[in-house]
């Protein structure tokens, strides 16, 4: 069985990643002889390599990562230069992939038989807004990385563009032009990907984020033409035009992916274009794979989903060695209690925030941290001074790589307050290195979590109750971090692969 | 002569309200009121009431040769005083009939004797008085809380004054031995150990309405057959059970009542078989051997130890925190009586039960029997109200 997966990059190490989960998953599908054909945006500087098409089956994807690596400097110092919420890694999968040599070689084998990358080069991230979109093409041009013209065109494979005037077809569709009007419909890209002759080939990324959508669904079109595969497989909306065009082209079966809807990041203040481009994905999926129950529920609320096409296929754990021995000495004597994670609305920092001064009432001797940035970073900032926590709380900014690694075994507790998270893999993260976590019931991860102490996000007493109860009584995170070890020992994405399998099985006889 | 020995546990602990760090210091209400009176009278309608009325039926019908006997913890005793009066009137008016042994425990059903000897003792001999005041005959035989056994129990059981004490019939202990004789705990020069037949007992008590059960549905016929097909020689069955099996377990619509209603008759049919309570069984019978109980068994779950109550952190450090305030809480109890009567109402083994962790990931009868969400909230929950009855002790001692 051979799936076309539309997929996401992230670095590793990264809490809650897209990304993670992707990859995770690919692994899992691997364990149990899928083949995956793994489709992901990137953003390329260098224009020999500027997207890796289509490779022959001559060329395994060692060699590709080794090639990417080498220019990996040059990515990585625009990168650098990115809004944190936008950053992202050239190392990604490859990093990823060479880990899981470095433990177990015969699974990077069986991995680099199964498994085949495709880098469509796009910016698009998941998570990303319109403002944050046309913030990174700025930088990206200013680092010099623009999309180059013509050799591309020569590989066959290249993000394509629609004459703006006087062409039969959806005169709409210029995304290497003006903005979207409105985003197209799938019939037309399905044309559109199709037509080559009436193309012509630009290599500039969509003025907005829309249009580099739509772009991006023309560029796996014509992918969906030239590979063979058995399942389509999409995470999050931003690829779900891309793989309702696929479907249409191929006519293979749909499955859809929910990791996050626009309900889950926004609340009330949704963005009906991604709404609308999000409906129109269950609408047309064959499956829609949610990583919860809770967002399960989500999606027969909010987008009127029949169940009896939806399946819940809970993340897993990617277990690394290395994660196990790390303990980092503290450098203070008081209790560390951590909120980590992009601060947000989805996110409930500001219920952390009210349950630290809860807290503080009765034991002021313990520091908050809060590490991540997002939008409402500022407005935390003045809520903790405005609740004289100024001396309590710490504000850490982004962290990456191995300094969430730290931050987590430093901490005493782990709070995820969010106020709607389909999974949230980080509490399994934290726990991993032995620290004992608090989640918000309004989590996936807490269906799959024994050993984790729940409460409601806005039940900020509970909250503080609870962290309260970690720091005092001893026996408590005793439990919760054997036990924990334990149990997130059991929650392997080759379990979860198998059910994934399962999904495609109901649909490819 | 085989004696077939019922009895029946009744208990119901005072379950804590949710009690969270704000509150100590702050609120002496510790416990849930509307919800323990909610269970007790729901229980009541379920099982108590009807299954009594059943038993007196049966009782008055047979005439003395329908026997069984009941512990009843007192704190259900406090229950039924206050929220279902009724409940209790009707273990009074089965009282009357003689046909029922009430047994001594502990007052508090507690895990008093690992906590604190002089505590458990204390606890054995206000029951002892509780059940002589209500039935009007003082208990000779005892059952320690959870049928939690040792030769160690059984010999303080012995000292206050006990003929009889009840054991788990657990393989562990008995080996090649049978269950259906009389034995004798090691280190005991009187008492007398009467163990539970836990294959006949569970047979009503978990597996009754059990559809994967090869043997479902369980009749009259087919139980009494069963016990029919024992060794001549066997003395005693011993059928231990919770008596919320009737009805509250085992629903009415299992027909769990319609198999007690119509098993007196099946198994006295057999001139064989009487029903004794445990104290007329063991009158009429010798020691067989002498048994060791080195370490505690119980009759909960596979394993029949303890580790239900205090297999993990968090229970062990409960039970710690509980006991290390025994000598001072005796020392003031008299001047503060509901101090005492607080502290000992968190000595119940249930509030420990709630903390397991066992088969945890998997959800399980514990979780059926909780009234928390997960075990680390009932070690909050019991933790903070502890810490409350501390520094309300401690207040205490500072003004006397």
């Amino acid at each position: 069985m051979r799936v076309l997966m539309l997929g996401w990059e992230f670095p590793p190490h990264i809490s809650g990643g897209l990304g993670t989960a992707c990859f995770g998953l690919t692994q899992g599908l691997a364990h149990h002889g899928v083949e995956v054909l793994f489709v992901v945006p990137r953003s390329f500087g260098d224009e020999d390599t500027r997207f890796v098409s289509l490779v022959g089956a001559d060329q395994v994807p060692v060699r590709r990562v080794q090639r990417e690596t080498e220019r990996a400097e040059t990515v990585r110092a625009a990168w650098s230069k990115l809004p944190d919420a936008v950053r992202t890694s050239a190392e990604g999968i490859d990093v990823l992939l060479a880990e899981a040599g470095a433990r177990d070689p015969a699974l990077r084998e069986r991995l680099a038989r199964a498994f085949e990358l495709v880098a469509i080069d796009s910016p698009l991230r998941p998570y990303l807004d319109d403002a944050e979109y046309e913030q990174s093409l700025d930088l990206l041009a200013e680092a010099g990385i623009e999309p180059a013209v013509g050799a591309v065109a020569a590989r066959a494979v290249a993000a394509r563009v629609v004459r703006t005037a006087g062409t039969v077809g959806a005169p709409e569709l210029v995304p290497g032009g003006a903005h979207l009007e409105r985003f197209p419909s799938i019939e037309e890209l399905v044309r559109e990907s199709t037509r080559e002759q009436r193309f012509v080939f630009r290599g500039a990324y969509g003025p907005d984020l829309f249009a580099e959508v739509a772009r991006y669904a023309l560029v796996v079109g014509e992918i969906a033409r030239r590979e063979r595969f058995d399942v389509i497989h999409a995470h999050d909306w931003m690829t779900y035009p891309a793989a309702l065009v696929a479907k249409a082209i191929t006519g293979r079966p749909l499955v859809l992916h929910m990791h996050a809807c626009e309900y889950d990041r926004s609340g009330e203040a949704v963005d009906p274009r991604i709404r609308d481009l999000e409906q129109a994905g269950f609408d047309g999926a064959d499956r829609i794979a949610c990583v919860s129950h809770y967002t399960a529920n989500t999606l027969k609320r909010f987008y009127r989903v029949d169940k009896a096409r939806l399946r819940v296929v809970h993340n897993a754990v990617t277990h690394r060695e290395a994660a196990a021995v790390l303990h980092e000495e503290k450098a203070i004597p008081e209790p560390i209690v951590l909120f980590l994670g992009r601060i947000t609305f989805q996110k409930g920092p500001d219920y952390f925030i009210d349950a630290a001064a809860r807290v503080i009432q009765v034991e002021p001797r313990v520091k908050f941290v809060m590490s991540g940035s997002g939008d409402m970073l500022p407005r935390m900032i003045e809520r903790a001074a405005r609740k004289g926590l100024a001396r309590h709380m710490h504000f850490t900014g982004f962290l990456r790589g191995r300094e969430v690694e730290r931050m987590y075994a430093m901490a005493d507790i782990y709070v995820m307050p969010s106020v709607s998270e389909p999974f949230g893999i980080s509490p399994l993260e934290a726990m991993a290195l032995d620290t004992p976590v608090i989640v918000s019931r309004q989590s996936g991860v807490s269906e799959v979590l024994a050993n984790a102490l729940k409460v409601d996000f806005w039940d900020v007493d509970g909250m503080a109750n609870k962290i309260l109860a970690l720091l005092r009584y001893d026996a408590l995170s005793q439990q919760l971090v054997e036990d924990g070890r334990e149990e997130i020992s059991r929650l392997r994405w080759d379990t979860q692969g198998a059910l994934m399998k399962q999904v495609y099985q109901e649909l490819v006889a | 002569m085989t004696a077939v020995v019922f009895y029946f546990q009744v208990h119901q602990p005072f379950r804590l309200r949710r009690y969270t760090f704000f509150d100590i210091n702050k609120s002496d209400e510790y416990f849930d009121d509307t919800e323990n009176a909610r269970i007790v009278r729901r229980v009541a309608e379920k099982c108590y009431l009807p299954m009594n009325a059943l038993l007196l039926e049966l009782a008055e019908k047979y005439a003395g040769e329908f026997r069984f006997a009941f512990s009843v913890s007192g704190t259900a005793l406090d229950q039924f005083e206050q929220w279902s009066p009724e409940t209790l009137e009707s273990f009074k008016k089965l009282a009357r009939t003689g046909c029922v042994e009430f047994l001594g425990e502990t007052s508090h059903h507690s895990l008093a004797f690992l906590g604190d000897e002089e505590e458990f003792r204390a606890q054995i001999r206000e029951q002892k008085r509780r059940v002589e005041a209500l039935f009007g005959v003082a208990p000779r035989t005892f059952r320690n809380t959870e049928l939690v056994c040792s030769n160690r129990v059984a010999r303080v059981a012995e000292e206050e004054g006990y003929a009889t004490i009840l054991c788990e019939g657990a393989d562990h202990l008995l080996g090649w031995r049978s269950p259906h004789f009389v034995y004798r705990p090691e280190g005991c020069e009187r008492i007398k150990l009467l163990l539970r037949s836990y294959r006949f007992s569970d047979d009503i008590a978990f597996r009754f309405s059990n559809r994967g059960w090869g043997e479902w549905p369980l009749t009259t016929e087919k139980f009494s057959s069963w016990v029919r097909e024992l060794p001549s020689e066997d003395e005693v069955v011993g059928l231990f059970m919770d008596f919320e099996t009737f009805g509250e377990h085992q629903w009415r619509e299992t027909g769990i009542f319609e198999f007690m209603r119509h098993l007196p008759r099946a198994l006295l049919a057999e001139r064989r078989f009487v029903f004794r309570t445990p104290s007329e069984a063991c009158a009429k019978l010798d020691p067989i051997a002498r048994l060791d109980v080195p370490h505690p068994v119980s009759w909960a779950d596979a394993e029949r130890d303890l580790t239900a109550w205090l297999g993990n952190h968090m229970q062990r450090a409960a039970m710690d925190a509980l006991y290390s305030l025994a000598p001072r809480v005796r020392k003031i109890g008299a001047g503060h009586p509901d101090l005492l009567a607080r502290w000992r109402r968190l000595s119940t083994s249930d509030h420990l039960y709630y903390m397991c962790t066992k088969w945890f990931s998997d959800g399980d009868v514990h979780k059926y029997f909780s009234p928390y969400t997960t075990p680390h909230d009932a070690f909050i929950t019991f933790m903070n109200v502890l810490d409350d009855l501390a520094r309300r002790l401690e207040q205490a001692e500072r003004a006397s």
